[in-house]
């Protein structure tokens, strides 16, 4: 009886150790890794790296301004794409579908959520580069634009439906329609959580790499207007990383870093923003 | 919290203007129907259409190989002979062992953040993990191939082979890249997905659940693996759907350090491959109609695969959470 | 025009990024004054070719050198392997491709169905494929019979110290450890040259793998690109890739001399490649087609080829002519004087 309890209470304090320990190994890992990037990578920054185009192959030096640029572009028309539909879905899905419409909607928004971002090149690369003849920025956009669709309609939806239903109620009774209802009462309520799934959203495709090898391609110079070829970030990081030069090395380190700060910026305030209220989906975002 | 707006101004004209004002909010009404609904169409036809042109543009490789394309070996571009099994091989095989290490180190830590840790450091932890889902994959691939792959070589797979060296699968050679290295990276990237979503279920289980079983004098632990952890179990097996879905479909990260050889080896030690970095190197080169049919059927495969996982995690997350909520 | 469209959509990206990230600021900074000499004026031009690793260090130099030259045209150039140069240029979603295997027939009556029109093959420079390895302890350079180097990509050969390697390297010390082949993951015009190469010195070679930007290999691990195999070489201890001359050399990887068709152990360089290609620029068939690999001369680098563009532009002139007095900084040959005034004559033809 007494080793019982003693096994039992041995047990407990070895498992509650054991676990512990897995969170340890967890977070270690994890710092270790981002650790090591952010030292290397911040050690590794110039001010040429934000302003210069890159050097010939071999050659020591340049930067990656024209990737920063051409990231921007294409997450800017991603964000034009992707979060409307997804927006406006979301608002669908939540204030008009019925019970089927929701059900075949929400599993296509799963789906989507799902594909593969390598699949969605493929796809964008036959629908799009294919046939206007380019790679471009544009393309990029779209892979993107696609892949931020189902978080957006999924972050509205969960956001709008937090809202009360004593609000709507009251909207209403004062004689609203539903349409006035949703959009001045209704998704103002919801905005702050909306908002900052965008921003999630976004950060989540800021580091998409896989898509834009068939869309985007790459480009050593300016990319001109939306209809050419651009370098991005992420797709410099690849093609550095890969390659044989010390130098490259080094501003695949630092292009890391800038990515990983940005999506962690991005993540960082969104939070913040999220905890200062909002209506919050149960269960969290 | 959020500003309740202000409603008499915009609902309370008077005179003859109400009538004409309704009838425009009523067009409103049918046109702001419409355009979400215009939206939510276009999400269901970009999925299908997704699924549309893969399905049409493997039709080559589908109607020259069928099903063998799944079962064979070669993969010879000079003879137009295609065959997915290296690459099928590959990706289950580094995704399997990236679920091996994950599974217990997540769950672990789900279950430390969840039921033990002081709320507080349970929040800020788990922020912070949270946090390192977002780290994109391409980072991954660097670190994975500058700083894990020497660390594997140095000193992990030595180890491992003075413990573990009788098993066929740490036999052979070992350059660095290789599946282990593919996995190990893999794991790294879903353990956070594993560890938030477990710890959502996992905080999800009502009280009074855990109050019962302490209350008849189970200790923290009992209670937690006897209890808490069955209740929660199928939102558990959830997550590790939704990695697994995350490490079939990953690219770049595993690009990176598999070492791209179209190979079927026991070894996790030797180099291999996988459909998803096979696509990523060869698409835009892929001469020739039939060569590109059959990257586009491995993205078929790959698409056709995450769609039945995907599908299997949200069943399992929904009726859990579901239950959680409902009790 | 295209400065104020540039400006604007960082504003809104920036703006989009938001609150509280050290980003920010750098992303609207970035392209500010310091950046504006860079951007091309607004009638710009700007071209895209893909393909070839093997030239791509040329290229980009070259690419470079003539923007500067003329301010309102960019080539940009993406190096994704020979393959993909020929399938891009096919499916017209790039203006020029480039490689190093001259298309096959087969490849040029897509084209000629697609397009209408044939597709024009230029050839720019000469380069070699050298054979480099990393040997802990191993400074030596050493030297490869052509069945040396078959049976090692063949997986026959697995041991540095096997006899078919070391019976050419006495004094040498090679180790026991296993070979650890590196090859091309992607479709590949360096790969065409080995392969094409091996296939002509290796019967058993030519009938289970034969030529081609990418082949099945018996054994090995793949690398992208020639950075890819360059780096992975370089990580690897006692491995053997292929490599374009330039990337053995601005890495500093040791690399092997080969065994020619005459008999004679030859190290790549200017002279010998220039020395492979005499015998094809003597009689150059009109569409630019020609294998120059193992080829006779007492001096020739029997790993050696031209490699091709596949366009048209007004670029193709200024290459044949200022653009060759670039190529030897950076270990390229240059091509021979009757070669290039066939292509000169070629080229004004098309004009």
């Amino acid at each position: 009886m007494k080793s019982f309890v003693f096994r039992k209470k041995a047990m407990n304090i070895l498992m509650i150790g054991l676990t512990g320990l897995c969170t340890l190994m967890t977070g270690a890992i994890l710092f270790f890794f981002l650790g090591y990037l952010v030292s290397r990578g911040a050690s590794s920054l110039n001010w040429a790296f934000f302003t210069k185009l890159p050097a010939p192959v071999g050659e020591i030096g340049g930067g990656m301004a024209n990737a920063i640029v051409g990231s921007g572009k294409v997450l800017l028309l991603a964000t034009l794409i992707g979060v409307p539909i997804g927006f406006l879905g979301g608002v669908y899905l939540n204030e008009y579908a019925g019970a089927t419409m929701a059900f075949v909607i929400r599993y296509a928004t799963d789906l989507l959520n799902g594909v593969p971002s390598i699949v969605i090149g493929i796809v964008v690369y036959a629908l799009v580069v294919h046939p206007m003849g380019h790679f471009s920025t544009f393309a990029g956009g779209v892979a993107l634009g696609i892949m931020m669709i189902p978080i957006s309609v999924r972050s509205t939806e969960e956001f709008l439906h937090a809202v009360p239903m004593s609000l709507r109620e009251a909207a209403i009774a004062l004689g609203a329609s539903k349409w006035k209802a949703i959009v001045t009462v209704i998704i103002p309520a919801a905005i702050r959580g909306i908002v900052t799934g965008t921003m999630l959203d976004f950060a989540r495709v800021a580091g998409e790499t896989a898509p834009l090898l068939f869309t985007a391609l790459g480009n050593q110079f300016w990319s001109p207007g939306w209809n050419h070829e651009t370098a991005t970030l992420p797709f410099v990081v690849y093609t550095y990383a890969l390659s044989a030069y010390q130098d490259w090395h080094r501003q695949a380190w630092a292009a890391g870093f800038v990515l990983l700060m940005l999506v962690l910026g991005i993540n960082v305030t969104a939070r913040l923003i999220l905890s200062r209220g909002s209506y919050r989906p149960s269960g969290g975002a | 919290m959020a500003t309740t707006p202000t409603l008499d101004r915009h609902t309370l004209p008077s005179g003859g203007r109400v009538r004409s004002f309704i009838k425009r909010l009523r067009a409103g009404e049918e046109a702001a129907y419409l355009l979400t609904l215009a939206a939510a169409a276009t999400i269901l036809l970009i999925t299908s259409l997704i699924f549309y042109e893969l399905y049409v543009q493997s039709a080559l490789s589908r109607h020259k190989f069928g099903f063998h394309f799944l079962f064979t070996q070669t993969w010879n571009p000079v003879t137009g002979d295609f065959g997915a099994l290296p690459y099928v091989y590959g990706t289950v095989v580094t995704s399997v062992l990236a679920l091996i290490i994950a599974i217990p180190q997540g769950l672990g830590s789900a279950i430390f953040l969840a039921e033990l840790a002081p709320p507080k450091i349970s929040d800020a932890l788990a922020f912070l993990i949270e946090l390192l889902a977002a780290v994109p994959s391409v980072i991954f691939g660097l670190l994975g191939m500058y700083v894990l792959v020497p660390i594997l070589q140095s000193s992990v797979v030595p180890a491992l082979r003075t413990v573990f060296g009788f098993l066929p699968v740490f036999q052979g050679a070992f350059y660095g890249v290789s599946y282990f290295a593919a996995g190990v990276v893999l794991s790294i990237m879903i353990v956070p997905f594993i560890v938030s979503i477990s710890r959502e279920v996992l905080l999800a289980v009502p009280q009074e659940q855990r109050e019962a079983s302490l209350a008849v004098g189970a200790n923290r632990w009992q209670t937690t693996w006897h209890v808490v952890v069955p209740y929660a179990l199928k939102g558990i097996m959830g997550s590790i759907f939704l990695a697994l879905a995350r490490a079939l479909g990953e690219t770049m990260a595993v690009t990176m350090v598999i070492g791209n050889v179209p190979q079927i080896k026991a070894s996790l030690l030797a180099p291999g491959y996988s459909i998803a970095a096979v696509i990523a190197n060869e698409f835009t080169e892929a001469v020739g109609d039939l060569y590109t049919s059959a990257l586009i059927e491995l993205g078929l495969v790959l698409f056709l695969v995450t769609f039945v996982i995907n599908g299997l995690a949200r069943l399992m997350i929904m009726t859990t959470t579901r239950q959680g909520a409902h009790s | 025009m295209q400065n104020r469209n540039q400006t604007k959509s960082l504003g809104l990206a920036s703006a989009l990024l938001g609150g509280g990230l050290v980003l920010a600021g750098l992303l609207i900074t970035a392209p500010g004054a310091p950046t504006k000499a860079a951007m091309p004026p607004a009638d710009s031009l700007q071209i895209t070719g893909a393909g070839a690793t093997f030239p791509y260090p040329m290229y980009s130099k070259w690419f470079n050198e003539y923007q500067k030259l003329h301010p309102n045209i960019e080539i940009n150039y993406q190096s994704i392997g020979s393959g993909g140069g020929i399938k891009q240029v096919t499916e017209g979603t790039v203006d020029f491709g480039a490689s190093d295997g001259p298309m096959t027939d087969d490849q040029l009556n897509a084209f000629q169905a697609k397009h209408g029109a044939p597709v024009l093959h230029f050839p720019t420079v000469l380069g070699a494929d050298v054979p480099t390895y990393n040997i802990p302890g191993v400074k030596a350079e050493l030297k490869f019979t052509p069945e040396a180097l078959a049976g090692i990509f063949l997986g026959k050969i697995t041991k540095w110290n096997d006899p078919a390697i070391t019976g050419q390297n006495s004094g040498v010390e090679l180790p026991g450890a296993d070979i650890v082949v590196v090859h091309r993951s992607d479709g590949s015009g360096t790969t065409y040259i080995w392969t094409d190469y091996l296939s002509k010195v290796s019967e058993e070679w030519k009938n289970k793998v034969g030529k081609g930007t990418s082949v099945n290999w018996p054994v090995g691990l793949g690398g992208k690109g020639n950075e890819g195999v360059s780096g992975q070489v370089q990580q690897t201890a006692n491995s053997i890739g292929y490599v374009e001359l330039i990337y053995a050399i601005q890495n500093h990887m040791s690399y092997g001399m080969v065994k020619n068709a005459a008999g004679n152990f030859v190290k790549a360089d200017l002279a010998s490649v220039t020395e492979a290609a005499s015998g094809a620029s003597r009689d150059m068939p009109d569409d630019f087609r020609v294998s120059i690999t193992n080829a006779q001369g007492k001096n020739a680098y029997p790993v050696s080829s031209f490699t091709w563009l596949q366009a048209i532009t007004d670029f193709l002139h200024w290459m044949m002519t200022d653009g060759q007095n670039m190529t030897e900084a950076l270990a390229y040959a240059r091509l021979p004087r009757p070669v290039q005034q066939k292509e000169l004559k070629s080229i004004s033809k098309v004009q």
